[in-house]
This record gives C-alpha cells, structure tokens and sequence, in this order.
C-alpha cells in the first residue's frame, strides 16, 4: 500500500467497510528462571525437565514472585510509555485443562503492572498513534501433544509458569499492514529492551486477534469475534482479512454477528468456530490469596528508567537529526536493534551516506536472499566500512565495489585483500589512462568524427569502450576529464 | 520410671535432656499406647520402624541441641512428610507419598523431634468434627460416643490419649481450637504468616495458619518456638525474628486490659458456657487485670462471611486433584472431562463438594460481587473491629465454643448446625490475628470445655502469658480411663 492517505477498506457492490483489530500479544519474558519458581526456561529442553514442584502444582506448593520478571515487565512498559501501577494484584483465572496443573492460571485481572501507553508506527500515509490498554504479567501454561498416540495425550510442563506479557492494544489498528507494523514494532521495542526474544517460531511471541467490521463513516463498533493464539505476522494478516470478509458477507445477507471466539486454519485460510459467548468459560477470577499485591516504589521505576537504553523512536530521531537520513531510512536502519548496531558500526570509520546505502540495498538483498539475520550477516561491519573506504578514496570504483562486496558475502574475506588478490585495484594513473583514451578513440576514429559533429550522446559508447579496456579499473572520473579534453580537439 | 502418660512435653524434653529416660525409651512407650488405641481412629499412617530407628540414631549420637531433641511427636496428616504418605483425610490423596518435606514439620525435625505417624483429619480440614475423613471418623478420648473436634480431630484425639507427647494442627476457623476445647488441651492459632504454610495441604489460603496443640500452655509456648519462623518459599509469611516464647513465659498479667466483647452472648448458648466465662472473668481479675466491656459489631456477619471466602478459596485450591499428576485417577471416561468429573466425583467426599460447589458459586461471574467481594469488605470491617478495640485492651476473653463436644453423627445431616459450631472460632481466622483456646472447666456431663483468649497481630507472647497465668488459677485436671485399650 504505497499511498500516502490511509485507503484500506473492503469494498463491495454495496458498500465500504472499515476493519477493526485490537490485539492481545503475549511475550515471553526473558528470564533464566519462570515466573513463581526456580525452574529453567530455556527452549527446546526434554519434556518434563524442567519442572519444579511448584510448575506441577503438587499439594502445599506455593508461587514465589520472581522480581526480575516484574523489573522486565516495569522496563517494556516504559518502553511502550505506559503507566506503571505502583500497587497491582495477580489472580487466579480458573479452568481445568490437563496442561494446567493447578487448575488455575496466575495472571492479572482488575489491576495490571502496566496501564495505559502509546505505540507509534511509522505507515506509509504517516505516523500512526496505537493506544495500549494494559500490560499483564501471567504463566504460560504447560503444552498438550496430542499427536504421539490415538489413545492419550501427552502432557510437556516444561513452559508450565514462565513468565508472559500480554500486551492488549486499543480497537485502534485498521489493516492487515497495520498489525504488521504493530506487531514488529513491539517486538522491535522488546529487543531493544531486551524483555522479549520475539522469536514467533518458538512461540515466545503470538497473539490473539479481535476482528470488527462497519460501514465507512460509522462511529459504532460492529461486534467483534476472537481468532486465538495465531502465531506469525503472515498468518494474522492472512486471518484479519479472511476474518473481515467472512464477518462482511453475514451483514450484508442480513445476518447478525455472533460475539465467539475462533480458530484460524492456516491450511484452509479461514477462521472456525471454536467456541460461542454461551460456551465461554467463566474463570473466577478472584486475587490469589497465596500472593500478596505487588507494591513497587516509584525510586525503582525511576532507576530503571534511567538505565533504559536508546528506543527505536528516540534512535529514529536521532539519526534524521545527526546522520540527515530520510525518515524511511532511519526507520529501515532503526527496525531491529541488530540493524541499527551495524549500521552504526560501519558509520565509525565510513562516509554515512554511502553506508546507509550499501545496506539497505546490497546487504538487505544478501540477507533476504540468504534468509539471515543481521547478527549472521557474512560480511562484517568494519569489512563494509573498509569497502566503502575504498570506494571514497578512489581506489576502486562504485561498480567494482559491487564484484569485490559478492565475493565477501561468499568468503567473508576482507575487502582490501580481495582487491590486492584479484588486482581490481582502480588506474588513476593519469598518463596510463590517456594512452587507452587515445588507443580507443584511434580504434573509433569514424564515431569521432560523428561526436564532433555534433553526435554528444556518443560520450557514454567511449566512456564504455575505455572501461572495457581497462577490465572496469579505469577511474571514471578521470577517463571523463581525459576523454573531453581529448575529443574537444 | 516417671509415668509418662502424666508427663508433658517440656518434662519429656528435660527427662531426655537429664539423660534419665531415653528417647528410643519413650517413643516405644508412645508407639505402645498408640499400637492400643485402634478403637480411637487417630491415625492414619504410622511409620514406627523409621521413629525407632531415628530414636536410637538419636541415643547414639544424643545431640540434645534441639528444643525438642529425642521427642517422638504425631502431627496432622495435613503436613506433607517426605517419603511419608500424605492423605489430608482424603481418597483423593489415599496413595501419596510425597518427595519433600513441609516447612513447619520440617522446623520440628531440626529441633531434633522424630516423626511417630499421621494424625486423621476431616478431609482437607474441612469439617468440625472430624466425620468427614474419608479414613473414617476419630473417636473423643473423653466418651466413645464423642467427636474429637475438626478438623485437627486426629491430633486433639492422639494428645487427649497420650499417643503423643504434643502435636501440631492447622486452624482455618477454628480447626485446632475447636477441637482442643473439645478434648481439654490447649491449641493455639498463631498470627496468620508466623508458621509458614509451604507444603501444608492448602484448604484456604488466606486463613490457613498451622499452630501447636498441647497439654498446658507452656509446652505450646515451646512447641510454637519450635515449628513457626520466616520462610522465602511462602510469600505470606511475616518475616521477623524468631521469639523466645517459653523463655520470655511470664504469668504477670497485672494490669492488663482484657475486653470482653458483647457480640459474643450468643442466643441459646447454654448456661454452662455463660458460668465460664463468667469464671474466666473472676480469674483474670483475680491476677490483677482490668475487664473492660468492648463491642465488636461486626461478629455476627464472621460466619457467613468465612462461608464465603474459604469455600471460595477452596474450590481453586482443589482445582489441582484431578487425577491427571498425582493421586486417586478414575478408570472410567471416555475424554478428559469425563476423567475429571469420574475423578473428583469418586474420589471427594460430600462435605468437600459441597464448598467446593458453594465456592464456585460465589466466585462466578454475576454473583461474584454479590458474594465474594461483598464478604471480603465484611472481612475488613471485621478486621477493624479487632483493630479498633486493640487500642485499648490487650486481649479479648470469649468462650472457645458454643458447646461441649457433640454426639457422632449428631449434626452430620446438619451442615449449618456444624457450622455454627466455629462461631467464636472464625472471626480470628478473619482477622488473621492469634487465638489461643485453653480448658477452663467442664459442663455436667464433665465434658471439657474452652475459653479463647485474643490478642493482636503478633502478640503471641502476651497472649501466651495470660493464658499461663489463667492456667494456673483455673487448675484444670481431668482424668481419662483409657478405656479403649
């Protein structure tokens, strides 16, 4: 959607709807140990290993807050400028499930760690405004495997009570490309924070989608449905829209929309009842009498807000202000934290705007192509600066800059020894450079006399000649200045 | 040698202490009589080899560091024991042996006591009579046809009897003081968060407090030395230094002001209660403390209010017995569900459906504020109430029940006359403030009965004094025939 006026509506023979998407993300904290007990949360552990007495819920067990789950938790909510509640309560949110061995959750009900915040996005048509609700910390619970045997379920405790953020969002996102946005840049905030992994494929980030749908120009919300636990960006966008449509072809053949909740199928593309208002479970929600409310003192949300370090917005405005990068490039190069890291690396000892170029362009086309993260990237940051050093100093050109970076990305090698090694090292010599301007323009002598005729756009077919010449060594500048001063003659 | 039977803890501790009797001497005495007291039904697991074995482990090596050092001591089977089955009076729990050990049975253990067995309880502490254990019902040392109190019924009935030298409870409303008024011991309910509640099978968290049952007050000054203290693993404790309760014993109560409270007259309470708190009165005078009139007007919303918060307690609380990790499983069902409902449905016995459907009730939504968070506002009132009178008295003298010790099987088709039985009992639980329940005197049928002393948040040692000083006036003796060996 590269429009500069927000134009995201779903429009039909009869009318234009309006989408509208809350979301409740759930983020794993990072945390060596869970939320009440002492056990590891480390992924992809053997099932049933890391499980206390406490994550299994045995008789006489009781939960013992881990403060830096809640210091994590105080931290993302500064970093979504939110309110800290100084006071806040964990409940219980009864229900029974096999992968829940206390039949109950710890979460928080009525009174949240985190209250209301702001999320800025940075859309296509502007900078957008999210609201944040709350944030609450929570257990995850345990993982039922159901697909080992036809007869029984398999019960893996080990996430049982690690730690969870759910970040609820305001009804305010409007399109699939502002989930998207949104999405990445709370995962965004968590790993510059360093409170959240976002890692969606081991689960430590997903979400809940609520859909609506009205009529363009209609101030009432329509009635919403859930679409739980969907796990990928992809797949959000892919369950917003199929949601929306589905929601729109009911009112539109005038029937009602029931408040449930639903299942996305990945396979299918398209949402399922999984249960109705009437079968939703109550949970009974009541304080936890095993646990007495939080009380945080305003000195330490204070000192860990001086230690918060630099956050994407703060980084963006910083980068337009002292690097003169165009907005959408500081927000490429502020994205992830790793970006911003290299590009900050290579601007030590390189010339800013080309740094800025060569990574947005060549080294995002290597890590899209090779699907790497930027902490993978083969080509190390002082390798780029000292490529780009090479190009202002005149010792290759931009185009051969270009052969020397492809074979970085394939050794890893360092520019300068690659240059030395394949002798792309560019001629300046001024003399040398006259003796192949003179040998072509004696090869060419009949387009010579074209140009001096007036035939100006043969310049380039000389220019092009010389660089064959030269195997593309030829310094560009200077073959231009020799070239005109010699066919001027 | 000393007739043991007569002994208390403290003279059991100083004759292990002096080296005249040993402690393998004395648990085989303790494992005698209760090898004799089938027909009371105290226990429910004994672990006699293992106590003998500890016992003469002790001999050995007589470290008489401990405030208990070499005492064989029964504790409720509420207090999950290593390696020792762990029931709470239920089917639910008839197999398990857990793997660690609860930090009050724990403190009694490094005080050098040795474990003689599990005390029968009503199941998961729910019940004042001890009729609701799935391990049938414990019997009143004081007449065959008596209940022993509840829940801790097991542990008054073992002490009553001298099956145990002292023992330890848990008192939710009135679980340990109910029954120590029944039987003619003393039982304490400390401050809620002095006794740590980590690996004590919960009933309701909020008012769960485990606190010592013993033949005089000073054995239960020592005992409660011995089993409370800070514990990080429970985030309700109180974190404070550990008192010198049998050392700092004093029974100068001169000048003390003791509150008597109106509410407490209740309608048909029978005379007999009337006459001892009147005596209760006279004794305290007697040793020189001020009785002043006091009111706390929220008492009578105490009962339905516990009705409320502990049933609601619960019912998450035994969320966890589902048969899917640990004790009774059904074998029928065709799902999950089915699993649980086949589970629960065979495994509970009535008295515990029964709160735990009474707690799913309050909690759900729509009734939720009605209830719950109507009931906790109540608690509070009634927690200002104490508050409030605390200004100007040191304690509060109430009777400990509204009767002696019923018949079994008397009020069991009667919830609420069961209930009404915690009615002096559970305005403390509330309140989370210690109560102590000493015997004071009997009624015609020369059935023992109660008075409950309370202090404020954490006045154990006051509360302690004052009862050793009514102790000593009141001069309590009862004879037992043992008739059931």
């Amino acid at each position: 959607m590269e429009k500069d006026k927000f134009d995201y509506y779903i429009k039909t023979e009869k009318n234009s709807w309006e989408i509208i998407i809350g979301l409740e993300v759930h983020a794993q904290v990072i945390s060596n140990s869970k939320l009440f007990s002492g056990s590891s949360t480390k992924f992809g552990g053997k099932p049933n290993t890391q499980v206390s007495l406490v994550d299994s819920a045995f008789p006489g067990m009781l939960p013992v807050i881990n403060q830096y789950c809640i210091e994590q938790a105080i931290k993302t909510g500064l970093g979504l400028n939110a309110k800290i509640n100084l006071h806040s309560i964990f409940d219980r949110k009864n229900y029974f499930y096999a992968d829940l061995p206390a039949g109950y959750q710890i979460s928080q009900y009525k009174n949240p760690i985190v209250g209301e915040g702001i999320v800025t996005l940075d859309m296509p048509y502007g900078t957008k405004k999210v609201g944040i609700e709350r944030l609450h910390l929570e257990q995850d619970a345990g993982k039922s495997i159901h697909d080992l045997s036809p007869d029984n379920t398999f019960v893996d405790l080990n996430r049982s009570g690690v730690a969870l953020m759910e970040i609820v969002s305001k009804p305010d996102l409007r399109s699939p490309d502002e989930v998207n946005s949104y999405v990445k840049k709370l995962r965004s905030i968590m790993r510059y924070l360093g409170t959240c992994d976002g890692n969606m494929q081991e689960g430590s980030l997903r979400a809940d989608v609520n859909v609506s749908v009205r009529k363009k120009g209609e101030k009432k919300f329509g009635t919403r449905c859930e679409i739980k636990n969907v796990n990928s960006i992809k797949f959000m966008e892919m369950a917003i829209d199929s949601e929306a449509k589905r929601q729109i072809e009911l009112l539109e053949s005038g029937k009602v929309i029931e408040q449930e909740t639903r299942l996305f199928d990945t396979k299918k593309n398209e949402t399922r009842s999984m249960r109705s208002k009437e079968e939703a479970h109550d949970y009974r929600y009541f304080p936890d009498p095993d646990l007495l409310p939080l009380k945080i003192e305003q000195s330490f949300v204070d000192s860990l807000k001086k230690k918060l370090p630099e956050l994407p917005d703060q980084k963006k405005d910083r980068f337009i202000k002292k690097f003169k990068l165009s907005p959408y490039e500081a927000n490429v190069l502020v994205s992830e934290i790793g970006i911003s890291k290299y590009f900050e690396e290579v601007i030590k000892n390189a010339d800013i705007k080309l740094a800025k170029n060569w990574i947005i362009v060549e080294l995002f086309a290597v890590l899209n192509e090779k699907n790497l993260d930027i902490k993978d990237s083969p080509v190390l940051p002082k390798n780029l600066a000292s490529l780009i050093n090479s190009i202002t100093t005149g010792e290759i050109s931009g185009k051969i800059a270009k052969k020397v970076f492809e074979i970085m990305v394939e050794t890893g090698d360092e520019p300068l020894k690659i240059i030395k090694e394949k002798g792309l090292k560019q001629q300046s010599d001024p003399k040398e450079l006259e003796k192949i301007v003179i040998k072509v323009l004696e090869n060419n002598s009949d387009k010579v006399s074209e140009f001096r005729s007036g035939k100006e756009k043969l310049l380039g077919f000389f220019v092009g000649e010389i660089m064959k010449a030269s195997s593309g060594k030829a310094n560009p500048g200077l073959v231009n200045d020799i070239l005109k001063k010699k066919l001027k003659k | 040698m000393t007739n043991l039977n007569n002994s208390s803890l403290l003279e059991i501790v100083n004759l292990i202490k002096s080296k005249k009797v040993s402690s393998l001497e004395i648990t085989k005495h303790f494992i005698k009589n209760i090898e004799k007291s089938k027909k009371l039904n105290s226990f429910i697991t004994t672990c006699f080899e293992e106590s003998l074995k500890k016992a003469k482990d002790f001999d050995e090596k007589k470290n008489f560091d401990g405030l208990l050092s070499g005492v064989p001591l029964a504790i409720k089977d509420l207090f999950c024991t290593k390696n020792v089955k762990t029931t709470a009076g239920s089917k639910i729990l008839e197999n398990f042996i857990p793997t660690y050990e609860s930090t009050v049975s724990n403190n009694l253990w490094s005080e050098g006591a040795i474990l003689l067995g599990k005390l029968n309880c009503d199941e998961f502490a729910m019940g004042s009579s001890n009729e609701t254990s799935f391990f049938g019902n414990t019997i009143n040392p004081i007449g065959k046809d008596l209940v022993p109190g509840g829940s801790s019924g097991g542990s008054a009935s073992a002490l009553a009897a001298n099956l145990t030298p002292a023992t330890i409870g848990t008192d939710t409303g009135g679980s340990i003081r109910q029954p120590a008024s029944f039987t003619g011991t003393v039982g304490l309910k400390p401050t809620y968060g002095l006794c740590s509640r980590w690996g004590i099978v919960a009933f309701a968290s909020s008012l769960d407090q485990a606190g010592p049952m013993t033949k005089n007050v000073k054995d239960c000054a020592l005992l409660l030395e011995a089993m409370s203290g800070y514990d990080e693993k429970d985030s309700t404790s109180i974190n404070k230094k550990k008192e010198k309760y049998s050392k700092n014993l004093s029974e100068k109560i001169k000048g003390l002001k003791i509150g008597i409270p109106k509410e407490y007259r209740v309608e048909n309470m029978p005379k007999e209660i009337d006459i001892l708190w009147k005596k209760g009165i006279d004794i305290l005078k007697k040793s020189g403390a001020k009785i002043v009139d006091i009111s706390l007007p929220h008492t009578k919303y105490a009962l339905p209010t516990y009705y409320i918060v502990a049933p609601a307690e619960a019912s998450s609380n035994l969320a966890r017995y589902d048969g899917v990790k640990y004790g009774y499983r059904s074998k029928k069902g065709k799902n999950l569900i089915e699993m649980y409902e086949n589970t629960r449905g065979e495994a509970f016995g009535d008295e515990v459906k029964r709160r735990i459907l009474i707690g799913t009730y309050v909690l759900s939504s729509g009734y939720y504020d009605a209830y719950y968070l109507k009931a906790q506002k109540v608690r509070k009132l009634i927690k200002n109430d104490f508050d409030k009178c605390f200004k100007n008295v040191d304690a509060i003298l109430t009777p400990s029940t509204p009767s002696s010790a019923f018949k079994i099987g008397e009020k069991t088709n009667d919830p609420i006359s069961m209930y009404l039985n915690d009615i002096f009992t559970v305005p403390v639980n509330l309140a989370g403030i210690p109560a102590i329940s000493i015997p004071a005197g009997q009624d015609k049928q020369g059935h023992p009965l109660g008075l409950q002393l309370i202090t404020n948040t954490l006045d154990e040692q006051k509360i302690l004094n004052i009862a050793l000083a009514m102790e000593k006036s009141i001069a309590f003796k009862q004879s037992i025939d043992r008739w059931w060996e």
